[in-house]
């Protein structure tokens, strides 16, 4: 049973109360983010809860989660690379760095490694083109990417979740 | 002391008709009738907020109003823009808006699979009428068609995912005709797509509305797949006192059998209203139970009003389509360029060929 | 020197806090505008300044402010859209980030010349970290007594709200961003009606951009009139451009505008020229919907006269040979760089950010990125050049908002421009897989750095 804890819960009644009364399906964005966070995807099942939370009809939920790129329906690894890949990030050099992550963590673009940790993916543009290449890993940008700054990331990952090798 | 309203005067191919402020260019044009009329994939009147997607229904405006004489830039949805009095629109009559419309019927049609041989809507469909009008035979689109996923909607509605063209007509339908919508758009951009997401079956009372609404074979009626062709069943209005819906139906019959029973519908392919003036949707239960033809009071053959294939052969009054070009053409009767029969001496018009015994041969001609 | 009203504190050692921004200067247009100035007044001095919508439209602010709708008893809003997302801009976050206090200062100003009492900045959802800045300095100001009720005893409420989107280019267009503001599909809505008389739940609603509103700080401050003599003809005050691409110093740089393109790319206190010594070979001077431009016509106009950096002379020559401001999004292509792979990322990008609502702009951005994919990997064909025009002909001006015009134009721009390449790619399939084709008859009309 997916619930949210007294403070999450705390944090949804504070964004509802931020439109007007009976709107609070304008809450639904930042309350599927707040799952996110949580869960690191949305499950069909949190979807729902999320639909209880607000009073809508599941399919409201489904509708608008697969239509946003960062919500994931499915599990992703501990870490998501997201690196981006359009015009002005391509012309600096992303498609180096792209087949640099793939060969270093050994996988394909939208698979995770098999220990569960990294999943790479490519985006398209995040408003950091003058620092490019770059990617998105969690909250934060990554930016002017090089294959020794990509080393360093996957280091620190690695060593953050406590699996050293 | 009712002010009598005022009415606009709006001219759609040379044809002036006059109007209620607040008519869109679609509905005015749909007064005039025939080809004036712009043809529709996501428009539905009964339907509130559809429309302005499919851009079937582009046409040019060029004249805005009698104050505001001047041109608008873009070709409009004629469905969702509405008329000013003394507005000027062109439809059939500009280039630009055929031309766009061929455009629009070629990325209708890109990702479209053409199964038409063994799609149920075949006969019925707006797509096949509309390609029929604006298509051409060849596609220039070389690469693997789209395809999806397969999701089962249940025991009644069969949903062909290729086929949609996401008009977002049964969206609609089922949020204004049942309490609670199960379906939706999913996914974006060319990924878009009906469905459920967790694969659930559609069972309100009103959802089967969904397969006549449907302007493609996406949504068809799963009691009736692959039993028979439409144009080889007979449409017959009936009723039959239902305490759900109005129980006034259509059957589409061959022999003493019914094959299927939907909506009735006008020429624009749209549900009927009721003899009482409601629009004529009708309940699951008379769309998919009822299916004997002792369930039902047959009052006769259907009107068809509709330019299809299901008009041809079979019915009562058939009624021509009305025939613009002369009113386009501001009264002027189509000029002939040539007689065939200035240069040609077969099919000579005073011979008769119902006269010739056998097989006509060239002597028939040259006597 | 130029003249900077934006990013002049930019520096300054903790300008994200109030009290080193109040310092400097801040929050005085707000004791100006809810002190001394009637709403209808602030609304007229943004008029004479001249203001166009920095998003990428340009549309005269002002205008907009008065385009309002305000029927009795219904609450307005004012939205800041800060869906920053057109490939190539990302001055919007820079203001965001460092300089968060001026970005809510022109929202209380611009919230008060509006008449709305809830505000909200509509912010792109991979600007993760950003919210909690704007959301400090937020409540900063609402502890100094600018925001919340009876704003320095004038009676004036005002709060302000960030939303945070999710991944949707398309939540830019004002519309969608409505849409997504209540919770749904970023779908643009079908105009009219416009927002200005039924936006976010129905209610007269104003859009605008974050640089927009931040420069109604400066306009306040110095007045309308003064502001609209800097700048030149129709472009007024200052532009914002972030230069990104092959140069040597990739950054936001307020400009006024009227410096010329030459001087913007290769003076050192902007681009600083062409990285690694290489020549210019095309330019997409305002964000990767705008047409892109060869070199020869980037710095001259067509009539051989200088092109500068402003509204005006940007689109000189119209689509034929000029381009747009845009969003001061300034993409840099150098020598070495293939326009087909570009052209083909872009249209991969519009692939990926249509909503899928209107046919044209679903399925044409798809086949258009498919057939740059083609031509890219050496297996297109010359009649794949004369279709790619063709559908973008067809997509352009027949869609429901300018999604569809913004994947079209990039790929008519190209093959106007840049023909001789595409053809090189269909006649050396080879060939175009090892190598680029270089500068041709576009070149540079600089001499390669030393």
């Amino acid at each position: 049973m997916i619930t949210f804890s007294e403070e999450r819960l705390n944090q949804v009644k504070k964004i509802v109360a931020r439109y007007p009364e009976g709107k609070q399906k304008s809450a639904l964005i930042p309350v599927l983010h707040l799952a996110q966070e949580e869960y690191g995807w949305l499950s069909a099942e949190t979807m729902d809860y999320v639909a209880s939370l607000l009073q809508l009809e599941p399919i409201e939920v489904y509708e608008v989660a697969t239509f946003y790129s960062m919500f994931n329906l499915k599990p992703v690894g501990k870490y998501l690379f997201e690196v981006c890949q359009t015009g002005p990030c391509m012309i600096s050099g992303a498609d180096n760095i792209i087949d640099y992550i793939k060969q270093r963590l050994g996988i394909s673009i939208g698979e995770t490694t098999p220990d569960g940790l990294f999943t790479l993916k490519t985006v398209e543009c995040l408003g950091a083109c003058g620092y490019a290449p770059m990617m998105q890993l969690g909250k934060h940008f990554r930016e002017h990417l090089t294959r020794e700054k990509v080393d360093q990331i996957i280091e620190n990952c690695r060593k953050e979740a406590g699996v050293l090798n | 002391m009712a002010e009598e309203k005022k009415l606009f005067k709006v001219t759609i191919d040379n044809i002036t008709v006059d109007v209620e402020p607040g008519t869109t260019i679609l509905n005015a044009a749909r007064l005039i009738g025939g080809e004036v009329a712009p043809p529709a994939m996501c428009y539905y009147s009964k339907l509130k907020g559809s429309g302005g997607k499919c851009r079937t229904c582009l046409v040019e405006v060029a004249a805005g109003s009698t104050a505001d004489p001047r041109p608008m830039p873009k070709l409009v949805a004629s469905c969702r823009t509405t008329v000013m009095d003394g507005m000027i629109v062109k439809n059939i009559t500009s280039e630009r808006v055929i031309d766009a419309r061929n455009g629009v019927v070629e990325f209708l049609l890109l990702n479209h699979p053409l199964d038409c041989p063994v799609c149920d809507q075949a006969g019925e469909c707006h797509l096949q009428d509309l390609s029929y009008e604006h298509g051409k035979e060849g596609t220039r689109y070389e690469f693997n068609r789209r395809t999806f996923k397969k999701h089962d909607l249940g025991e009644y509605i069969q949903l062909h995912m290729t086929r949609c063209i996401l008009c977002y007509r049964c969206v609609f339908t089922a949020d204004q005709l049942t309490n609670k919508r199960e379906h939706g758009v999913l996914d974006r951009g060319d990924h878009s797509e009906i469905a459920t997401f967790i694969e659930k079956s559609l069972h309100n009372d009103f959802i089967g509305n969904v397969i006549d609404v449907c302007p493609v074979g996406a949504l068809t009626d799963k009691t009736f797949r692959f039993k028979n062709r439409v144009w080889f069943t007979k449409p017959m209005d009936a009723h039959r006192d239902c305490p759900k819906c109005s129980g006034e139906v259509q059957l589409w019959m061959r022999g003493e059998e019914v094959y299927r029973v939907t909506a009735r519908k006008d020429e624009w392919g749209e549900v009927k209203d009721t003899t009482d003036g409601k629009p004529g949707w009708i309940c699951n239960e008379c769309r998919f139970e009822k299916k004997e033809a002792r369930d039902w009071v047959i009052e006769g053959p259907s009107h068809i009003d509709r330019h299809s294939v299901i008009s041809q052969g079979h019915y009562e009054k058939l009624v021509t389509p009305k025939d613009t070009l002369p009113e386009v053409m501001g009264g002027r009767p189509p000029k002939l360029i040539m007689d065939i029969h200035d240069v040609s001496e077969v099919n000579r018009p005073e011979i008769k060929l119902s006269e010739i015994e056998g097989p006509a041969h060239s002597d028939d001609f040259n006597q | 020197m130029a003249v900077k009203l934006l990013l002049d504190k930019a520096h300054v050692e903790g300008i994200r806090t109030y009290e080193v921004y109040r310092r400097e200067g801040g929050y005085r247009s707000v004791e100006k505008a809810l002190k001394q100035m009637s709403p209808d007044a602030v609304t007229e001095e943004v008029k004479k300044s001249g203001l166009r919508g920095r998003g990428g439209a340009g549309f005269p602010a002002g205008m907009k402010w008065s385009f309002l709708a305000k029927p009795e008893g219904i609450p307005r809003h004012l939205v800041c859209n800060a869906d920053e997302s057109e490939p190539g801009t990302f001055k919007d976050r820079y203001l965001m980030e460092f300089l968060p206090h001026l970005l809510i200062e022109g929202l209380i100003v611009a919230s008060y010349a509006l008449g709305s009492n809830a505000t909200y900045i509509y912010i792109r959802g991979e600007y993760a970290w950003i919210p909690d800045i704007l959301e400090h300095a937020i409540e900063e100001a609402k502890a100094n007594g600018f925001l919340g009720k009876n704003i320095l005893g004038t009676g004036f409420d005002c709060e302000i709200y960030v939303q945070r989107g999710a991944g949707a280019y398309i939540c830019g267009e004002e519309t969608a961003l409505i849409e997504s503001l209540e919770g749904k599909r970023g779908n643009p809505r079908i105009k009219p009606p416009f927002p200005a008389v039924k936006g976010v739940w129905d209610r007269p609603t104003v859009v605008n951009n974050v640089e927009t509103l931040a420069a109604v700080v400066p306009i306040i401050n110095m007045g309308g009139e003064e502001y609209a003599k800097i700048g030149v003809g129709k472009s007024t005050g200052t532009k914002l451009i972030s230069a990104c691409g092959n140069i040597n110093k990739p950054g936001v740089y307020e400009i006024d505008m009227t410096i010329s393109v030459e001087e913007f790319i290769y003076s050192d206190e902007y681009c600083g020229g062409i990285a690694n010594g290489k020549r210019l070979k095309a330019c997409i001077p305002g964000g990767s919907s705008v047409p892109i431009l060869p070199a020869n016509l980037l710095l001259k106009t067509a009539k051989g006269e200088t092109r500068y950096m402003n509204y005006e002379s940007l689109s000189d020559g119209g689509f034929a040979t000029g381009s747009m401001m845009g969003s001061g999004g300034f993409i840099v292509l150098d020598e070495d760089q293939c326009v087909v792979k570009n052209t083909y990322t872009l249209a991969r990008f519009y692939r990926h950010e249509s909503c899928g609502q209107c046919s044209p702009c679903r399925e044409g951005t798809g086949w258009m990125e498919k057939i740059l994919k083609k031509i890219d990997s050496g297996k297109g064909s010359k009649s794949d050049i004369d279709l790619l025009w063709d559908i973008q002909r067809k997509i352009e001006g027949n869609t429901i908002c300018p999604l569809g015009d913004a994947a079209a134009w990039p790929v008519a721009a190209a093959i106007r421009h840049f023909r001789d390449e595409f053809e090189w790619h269909v006649n050396n399939p080879q060939e175009c897989l090892t190598r680029n084709y270089g500068l041709a008859h576009y070149a540079d009309p600089r001499p390669v750095a030393v």
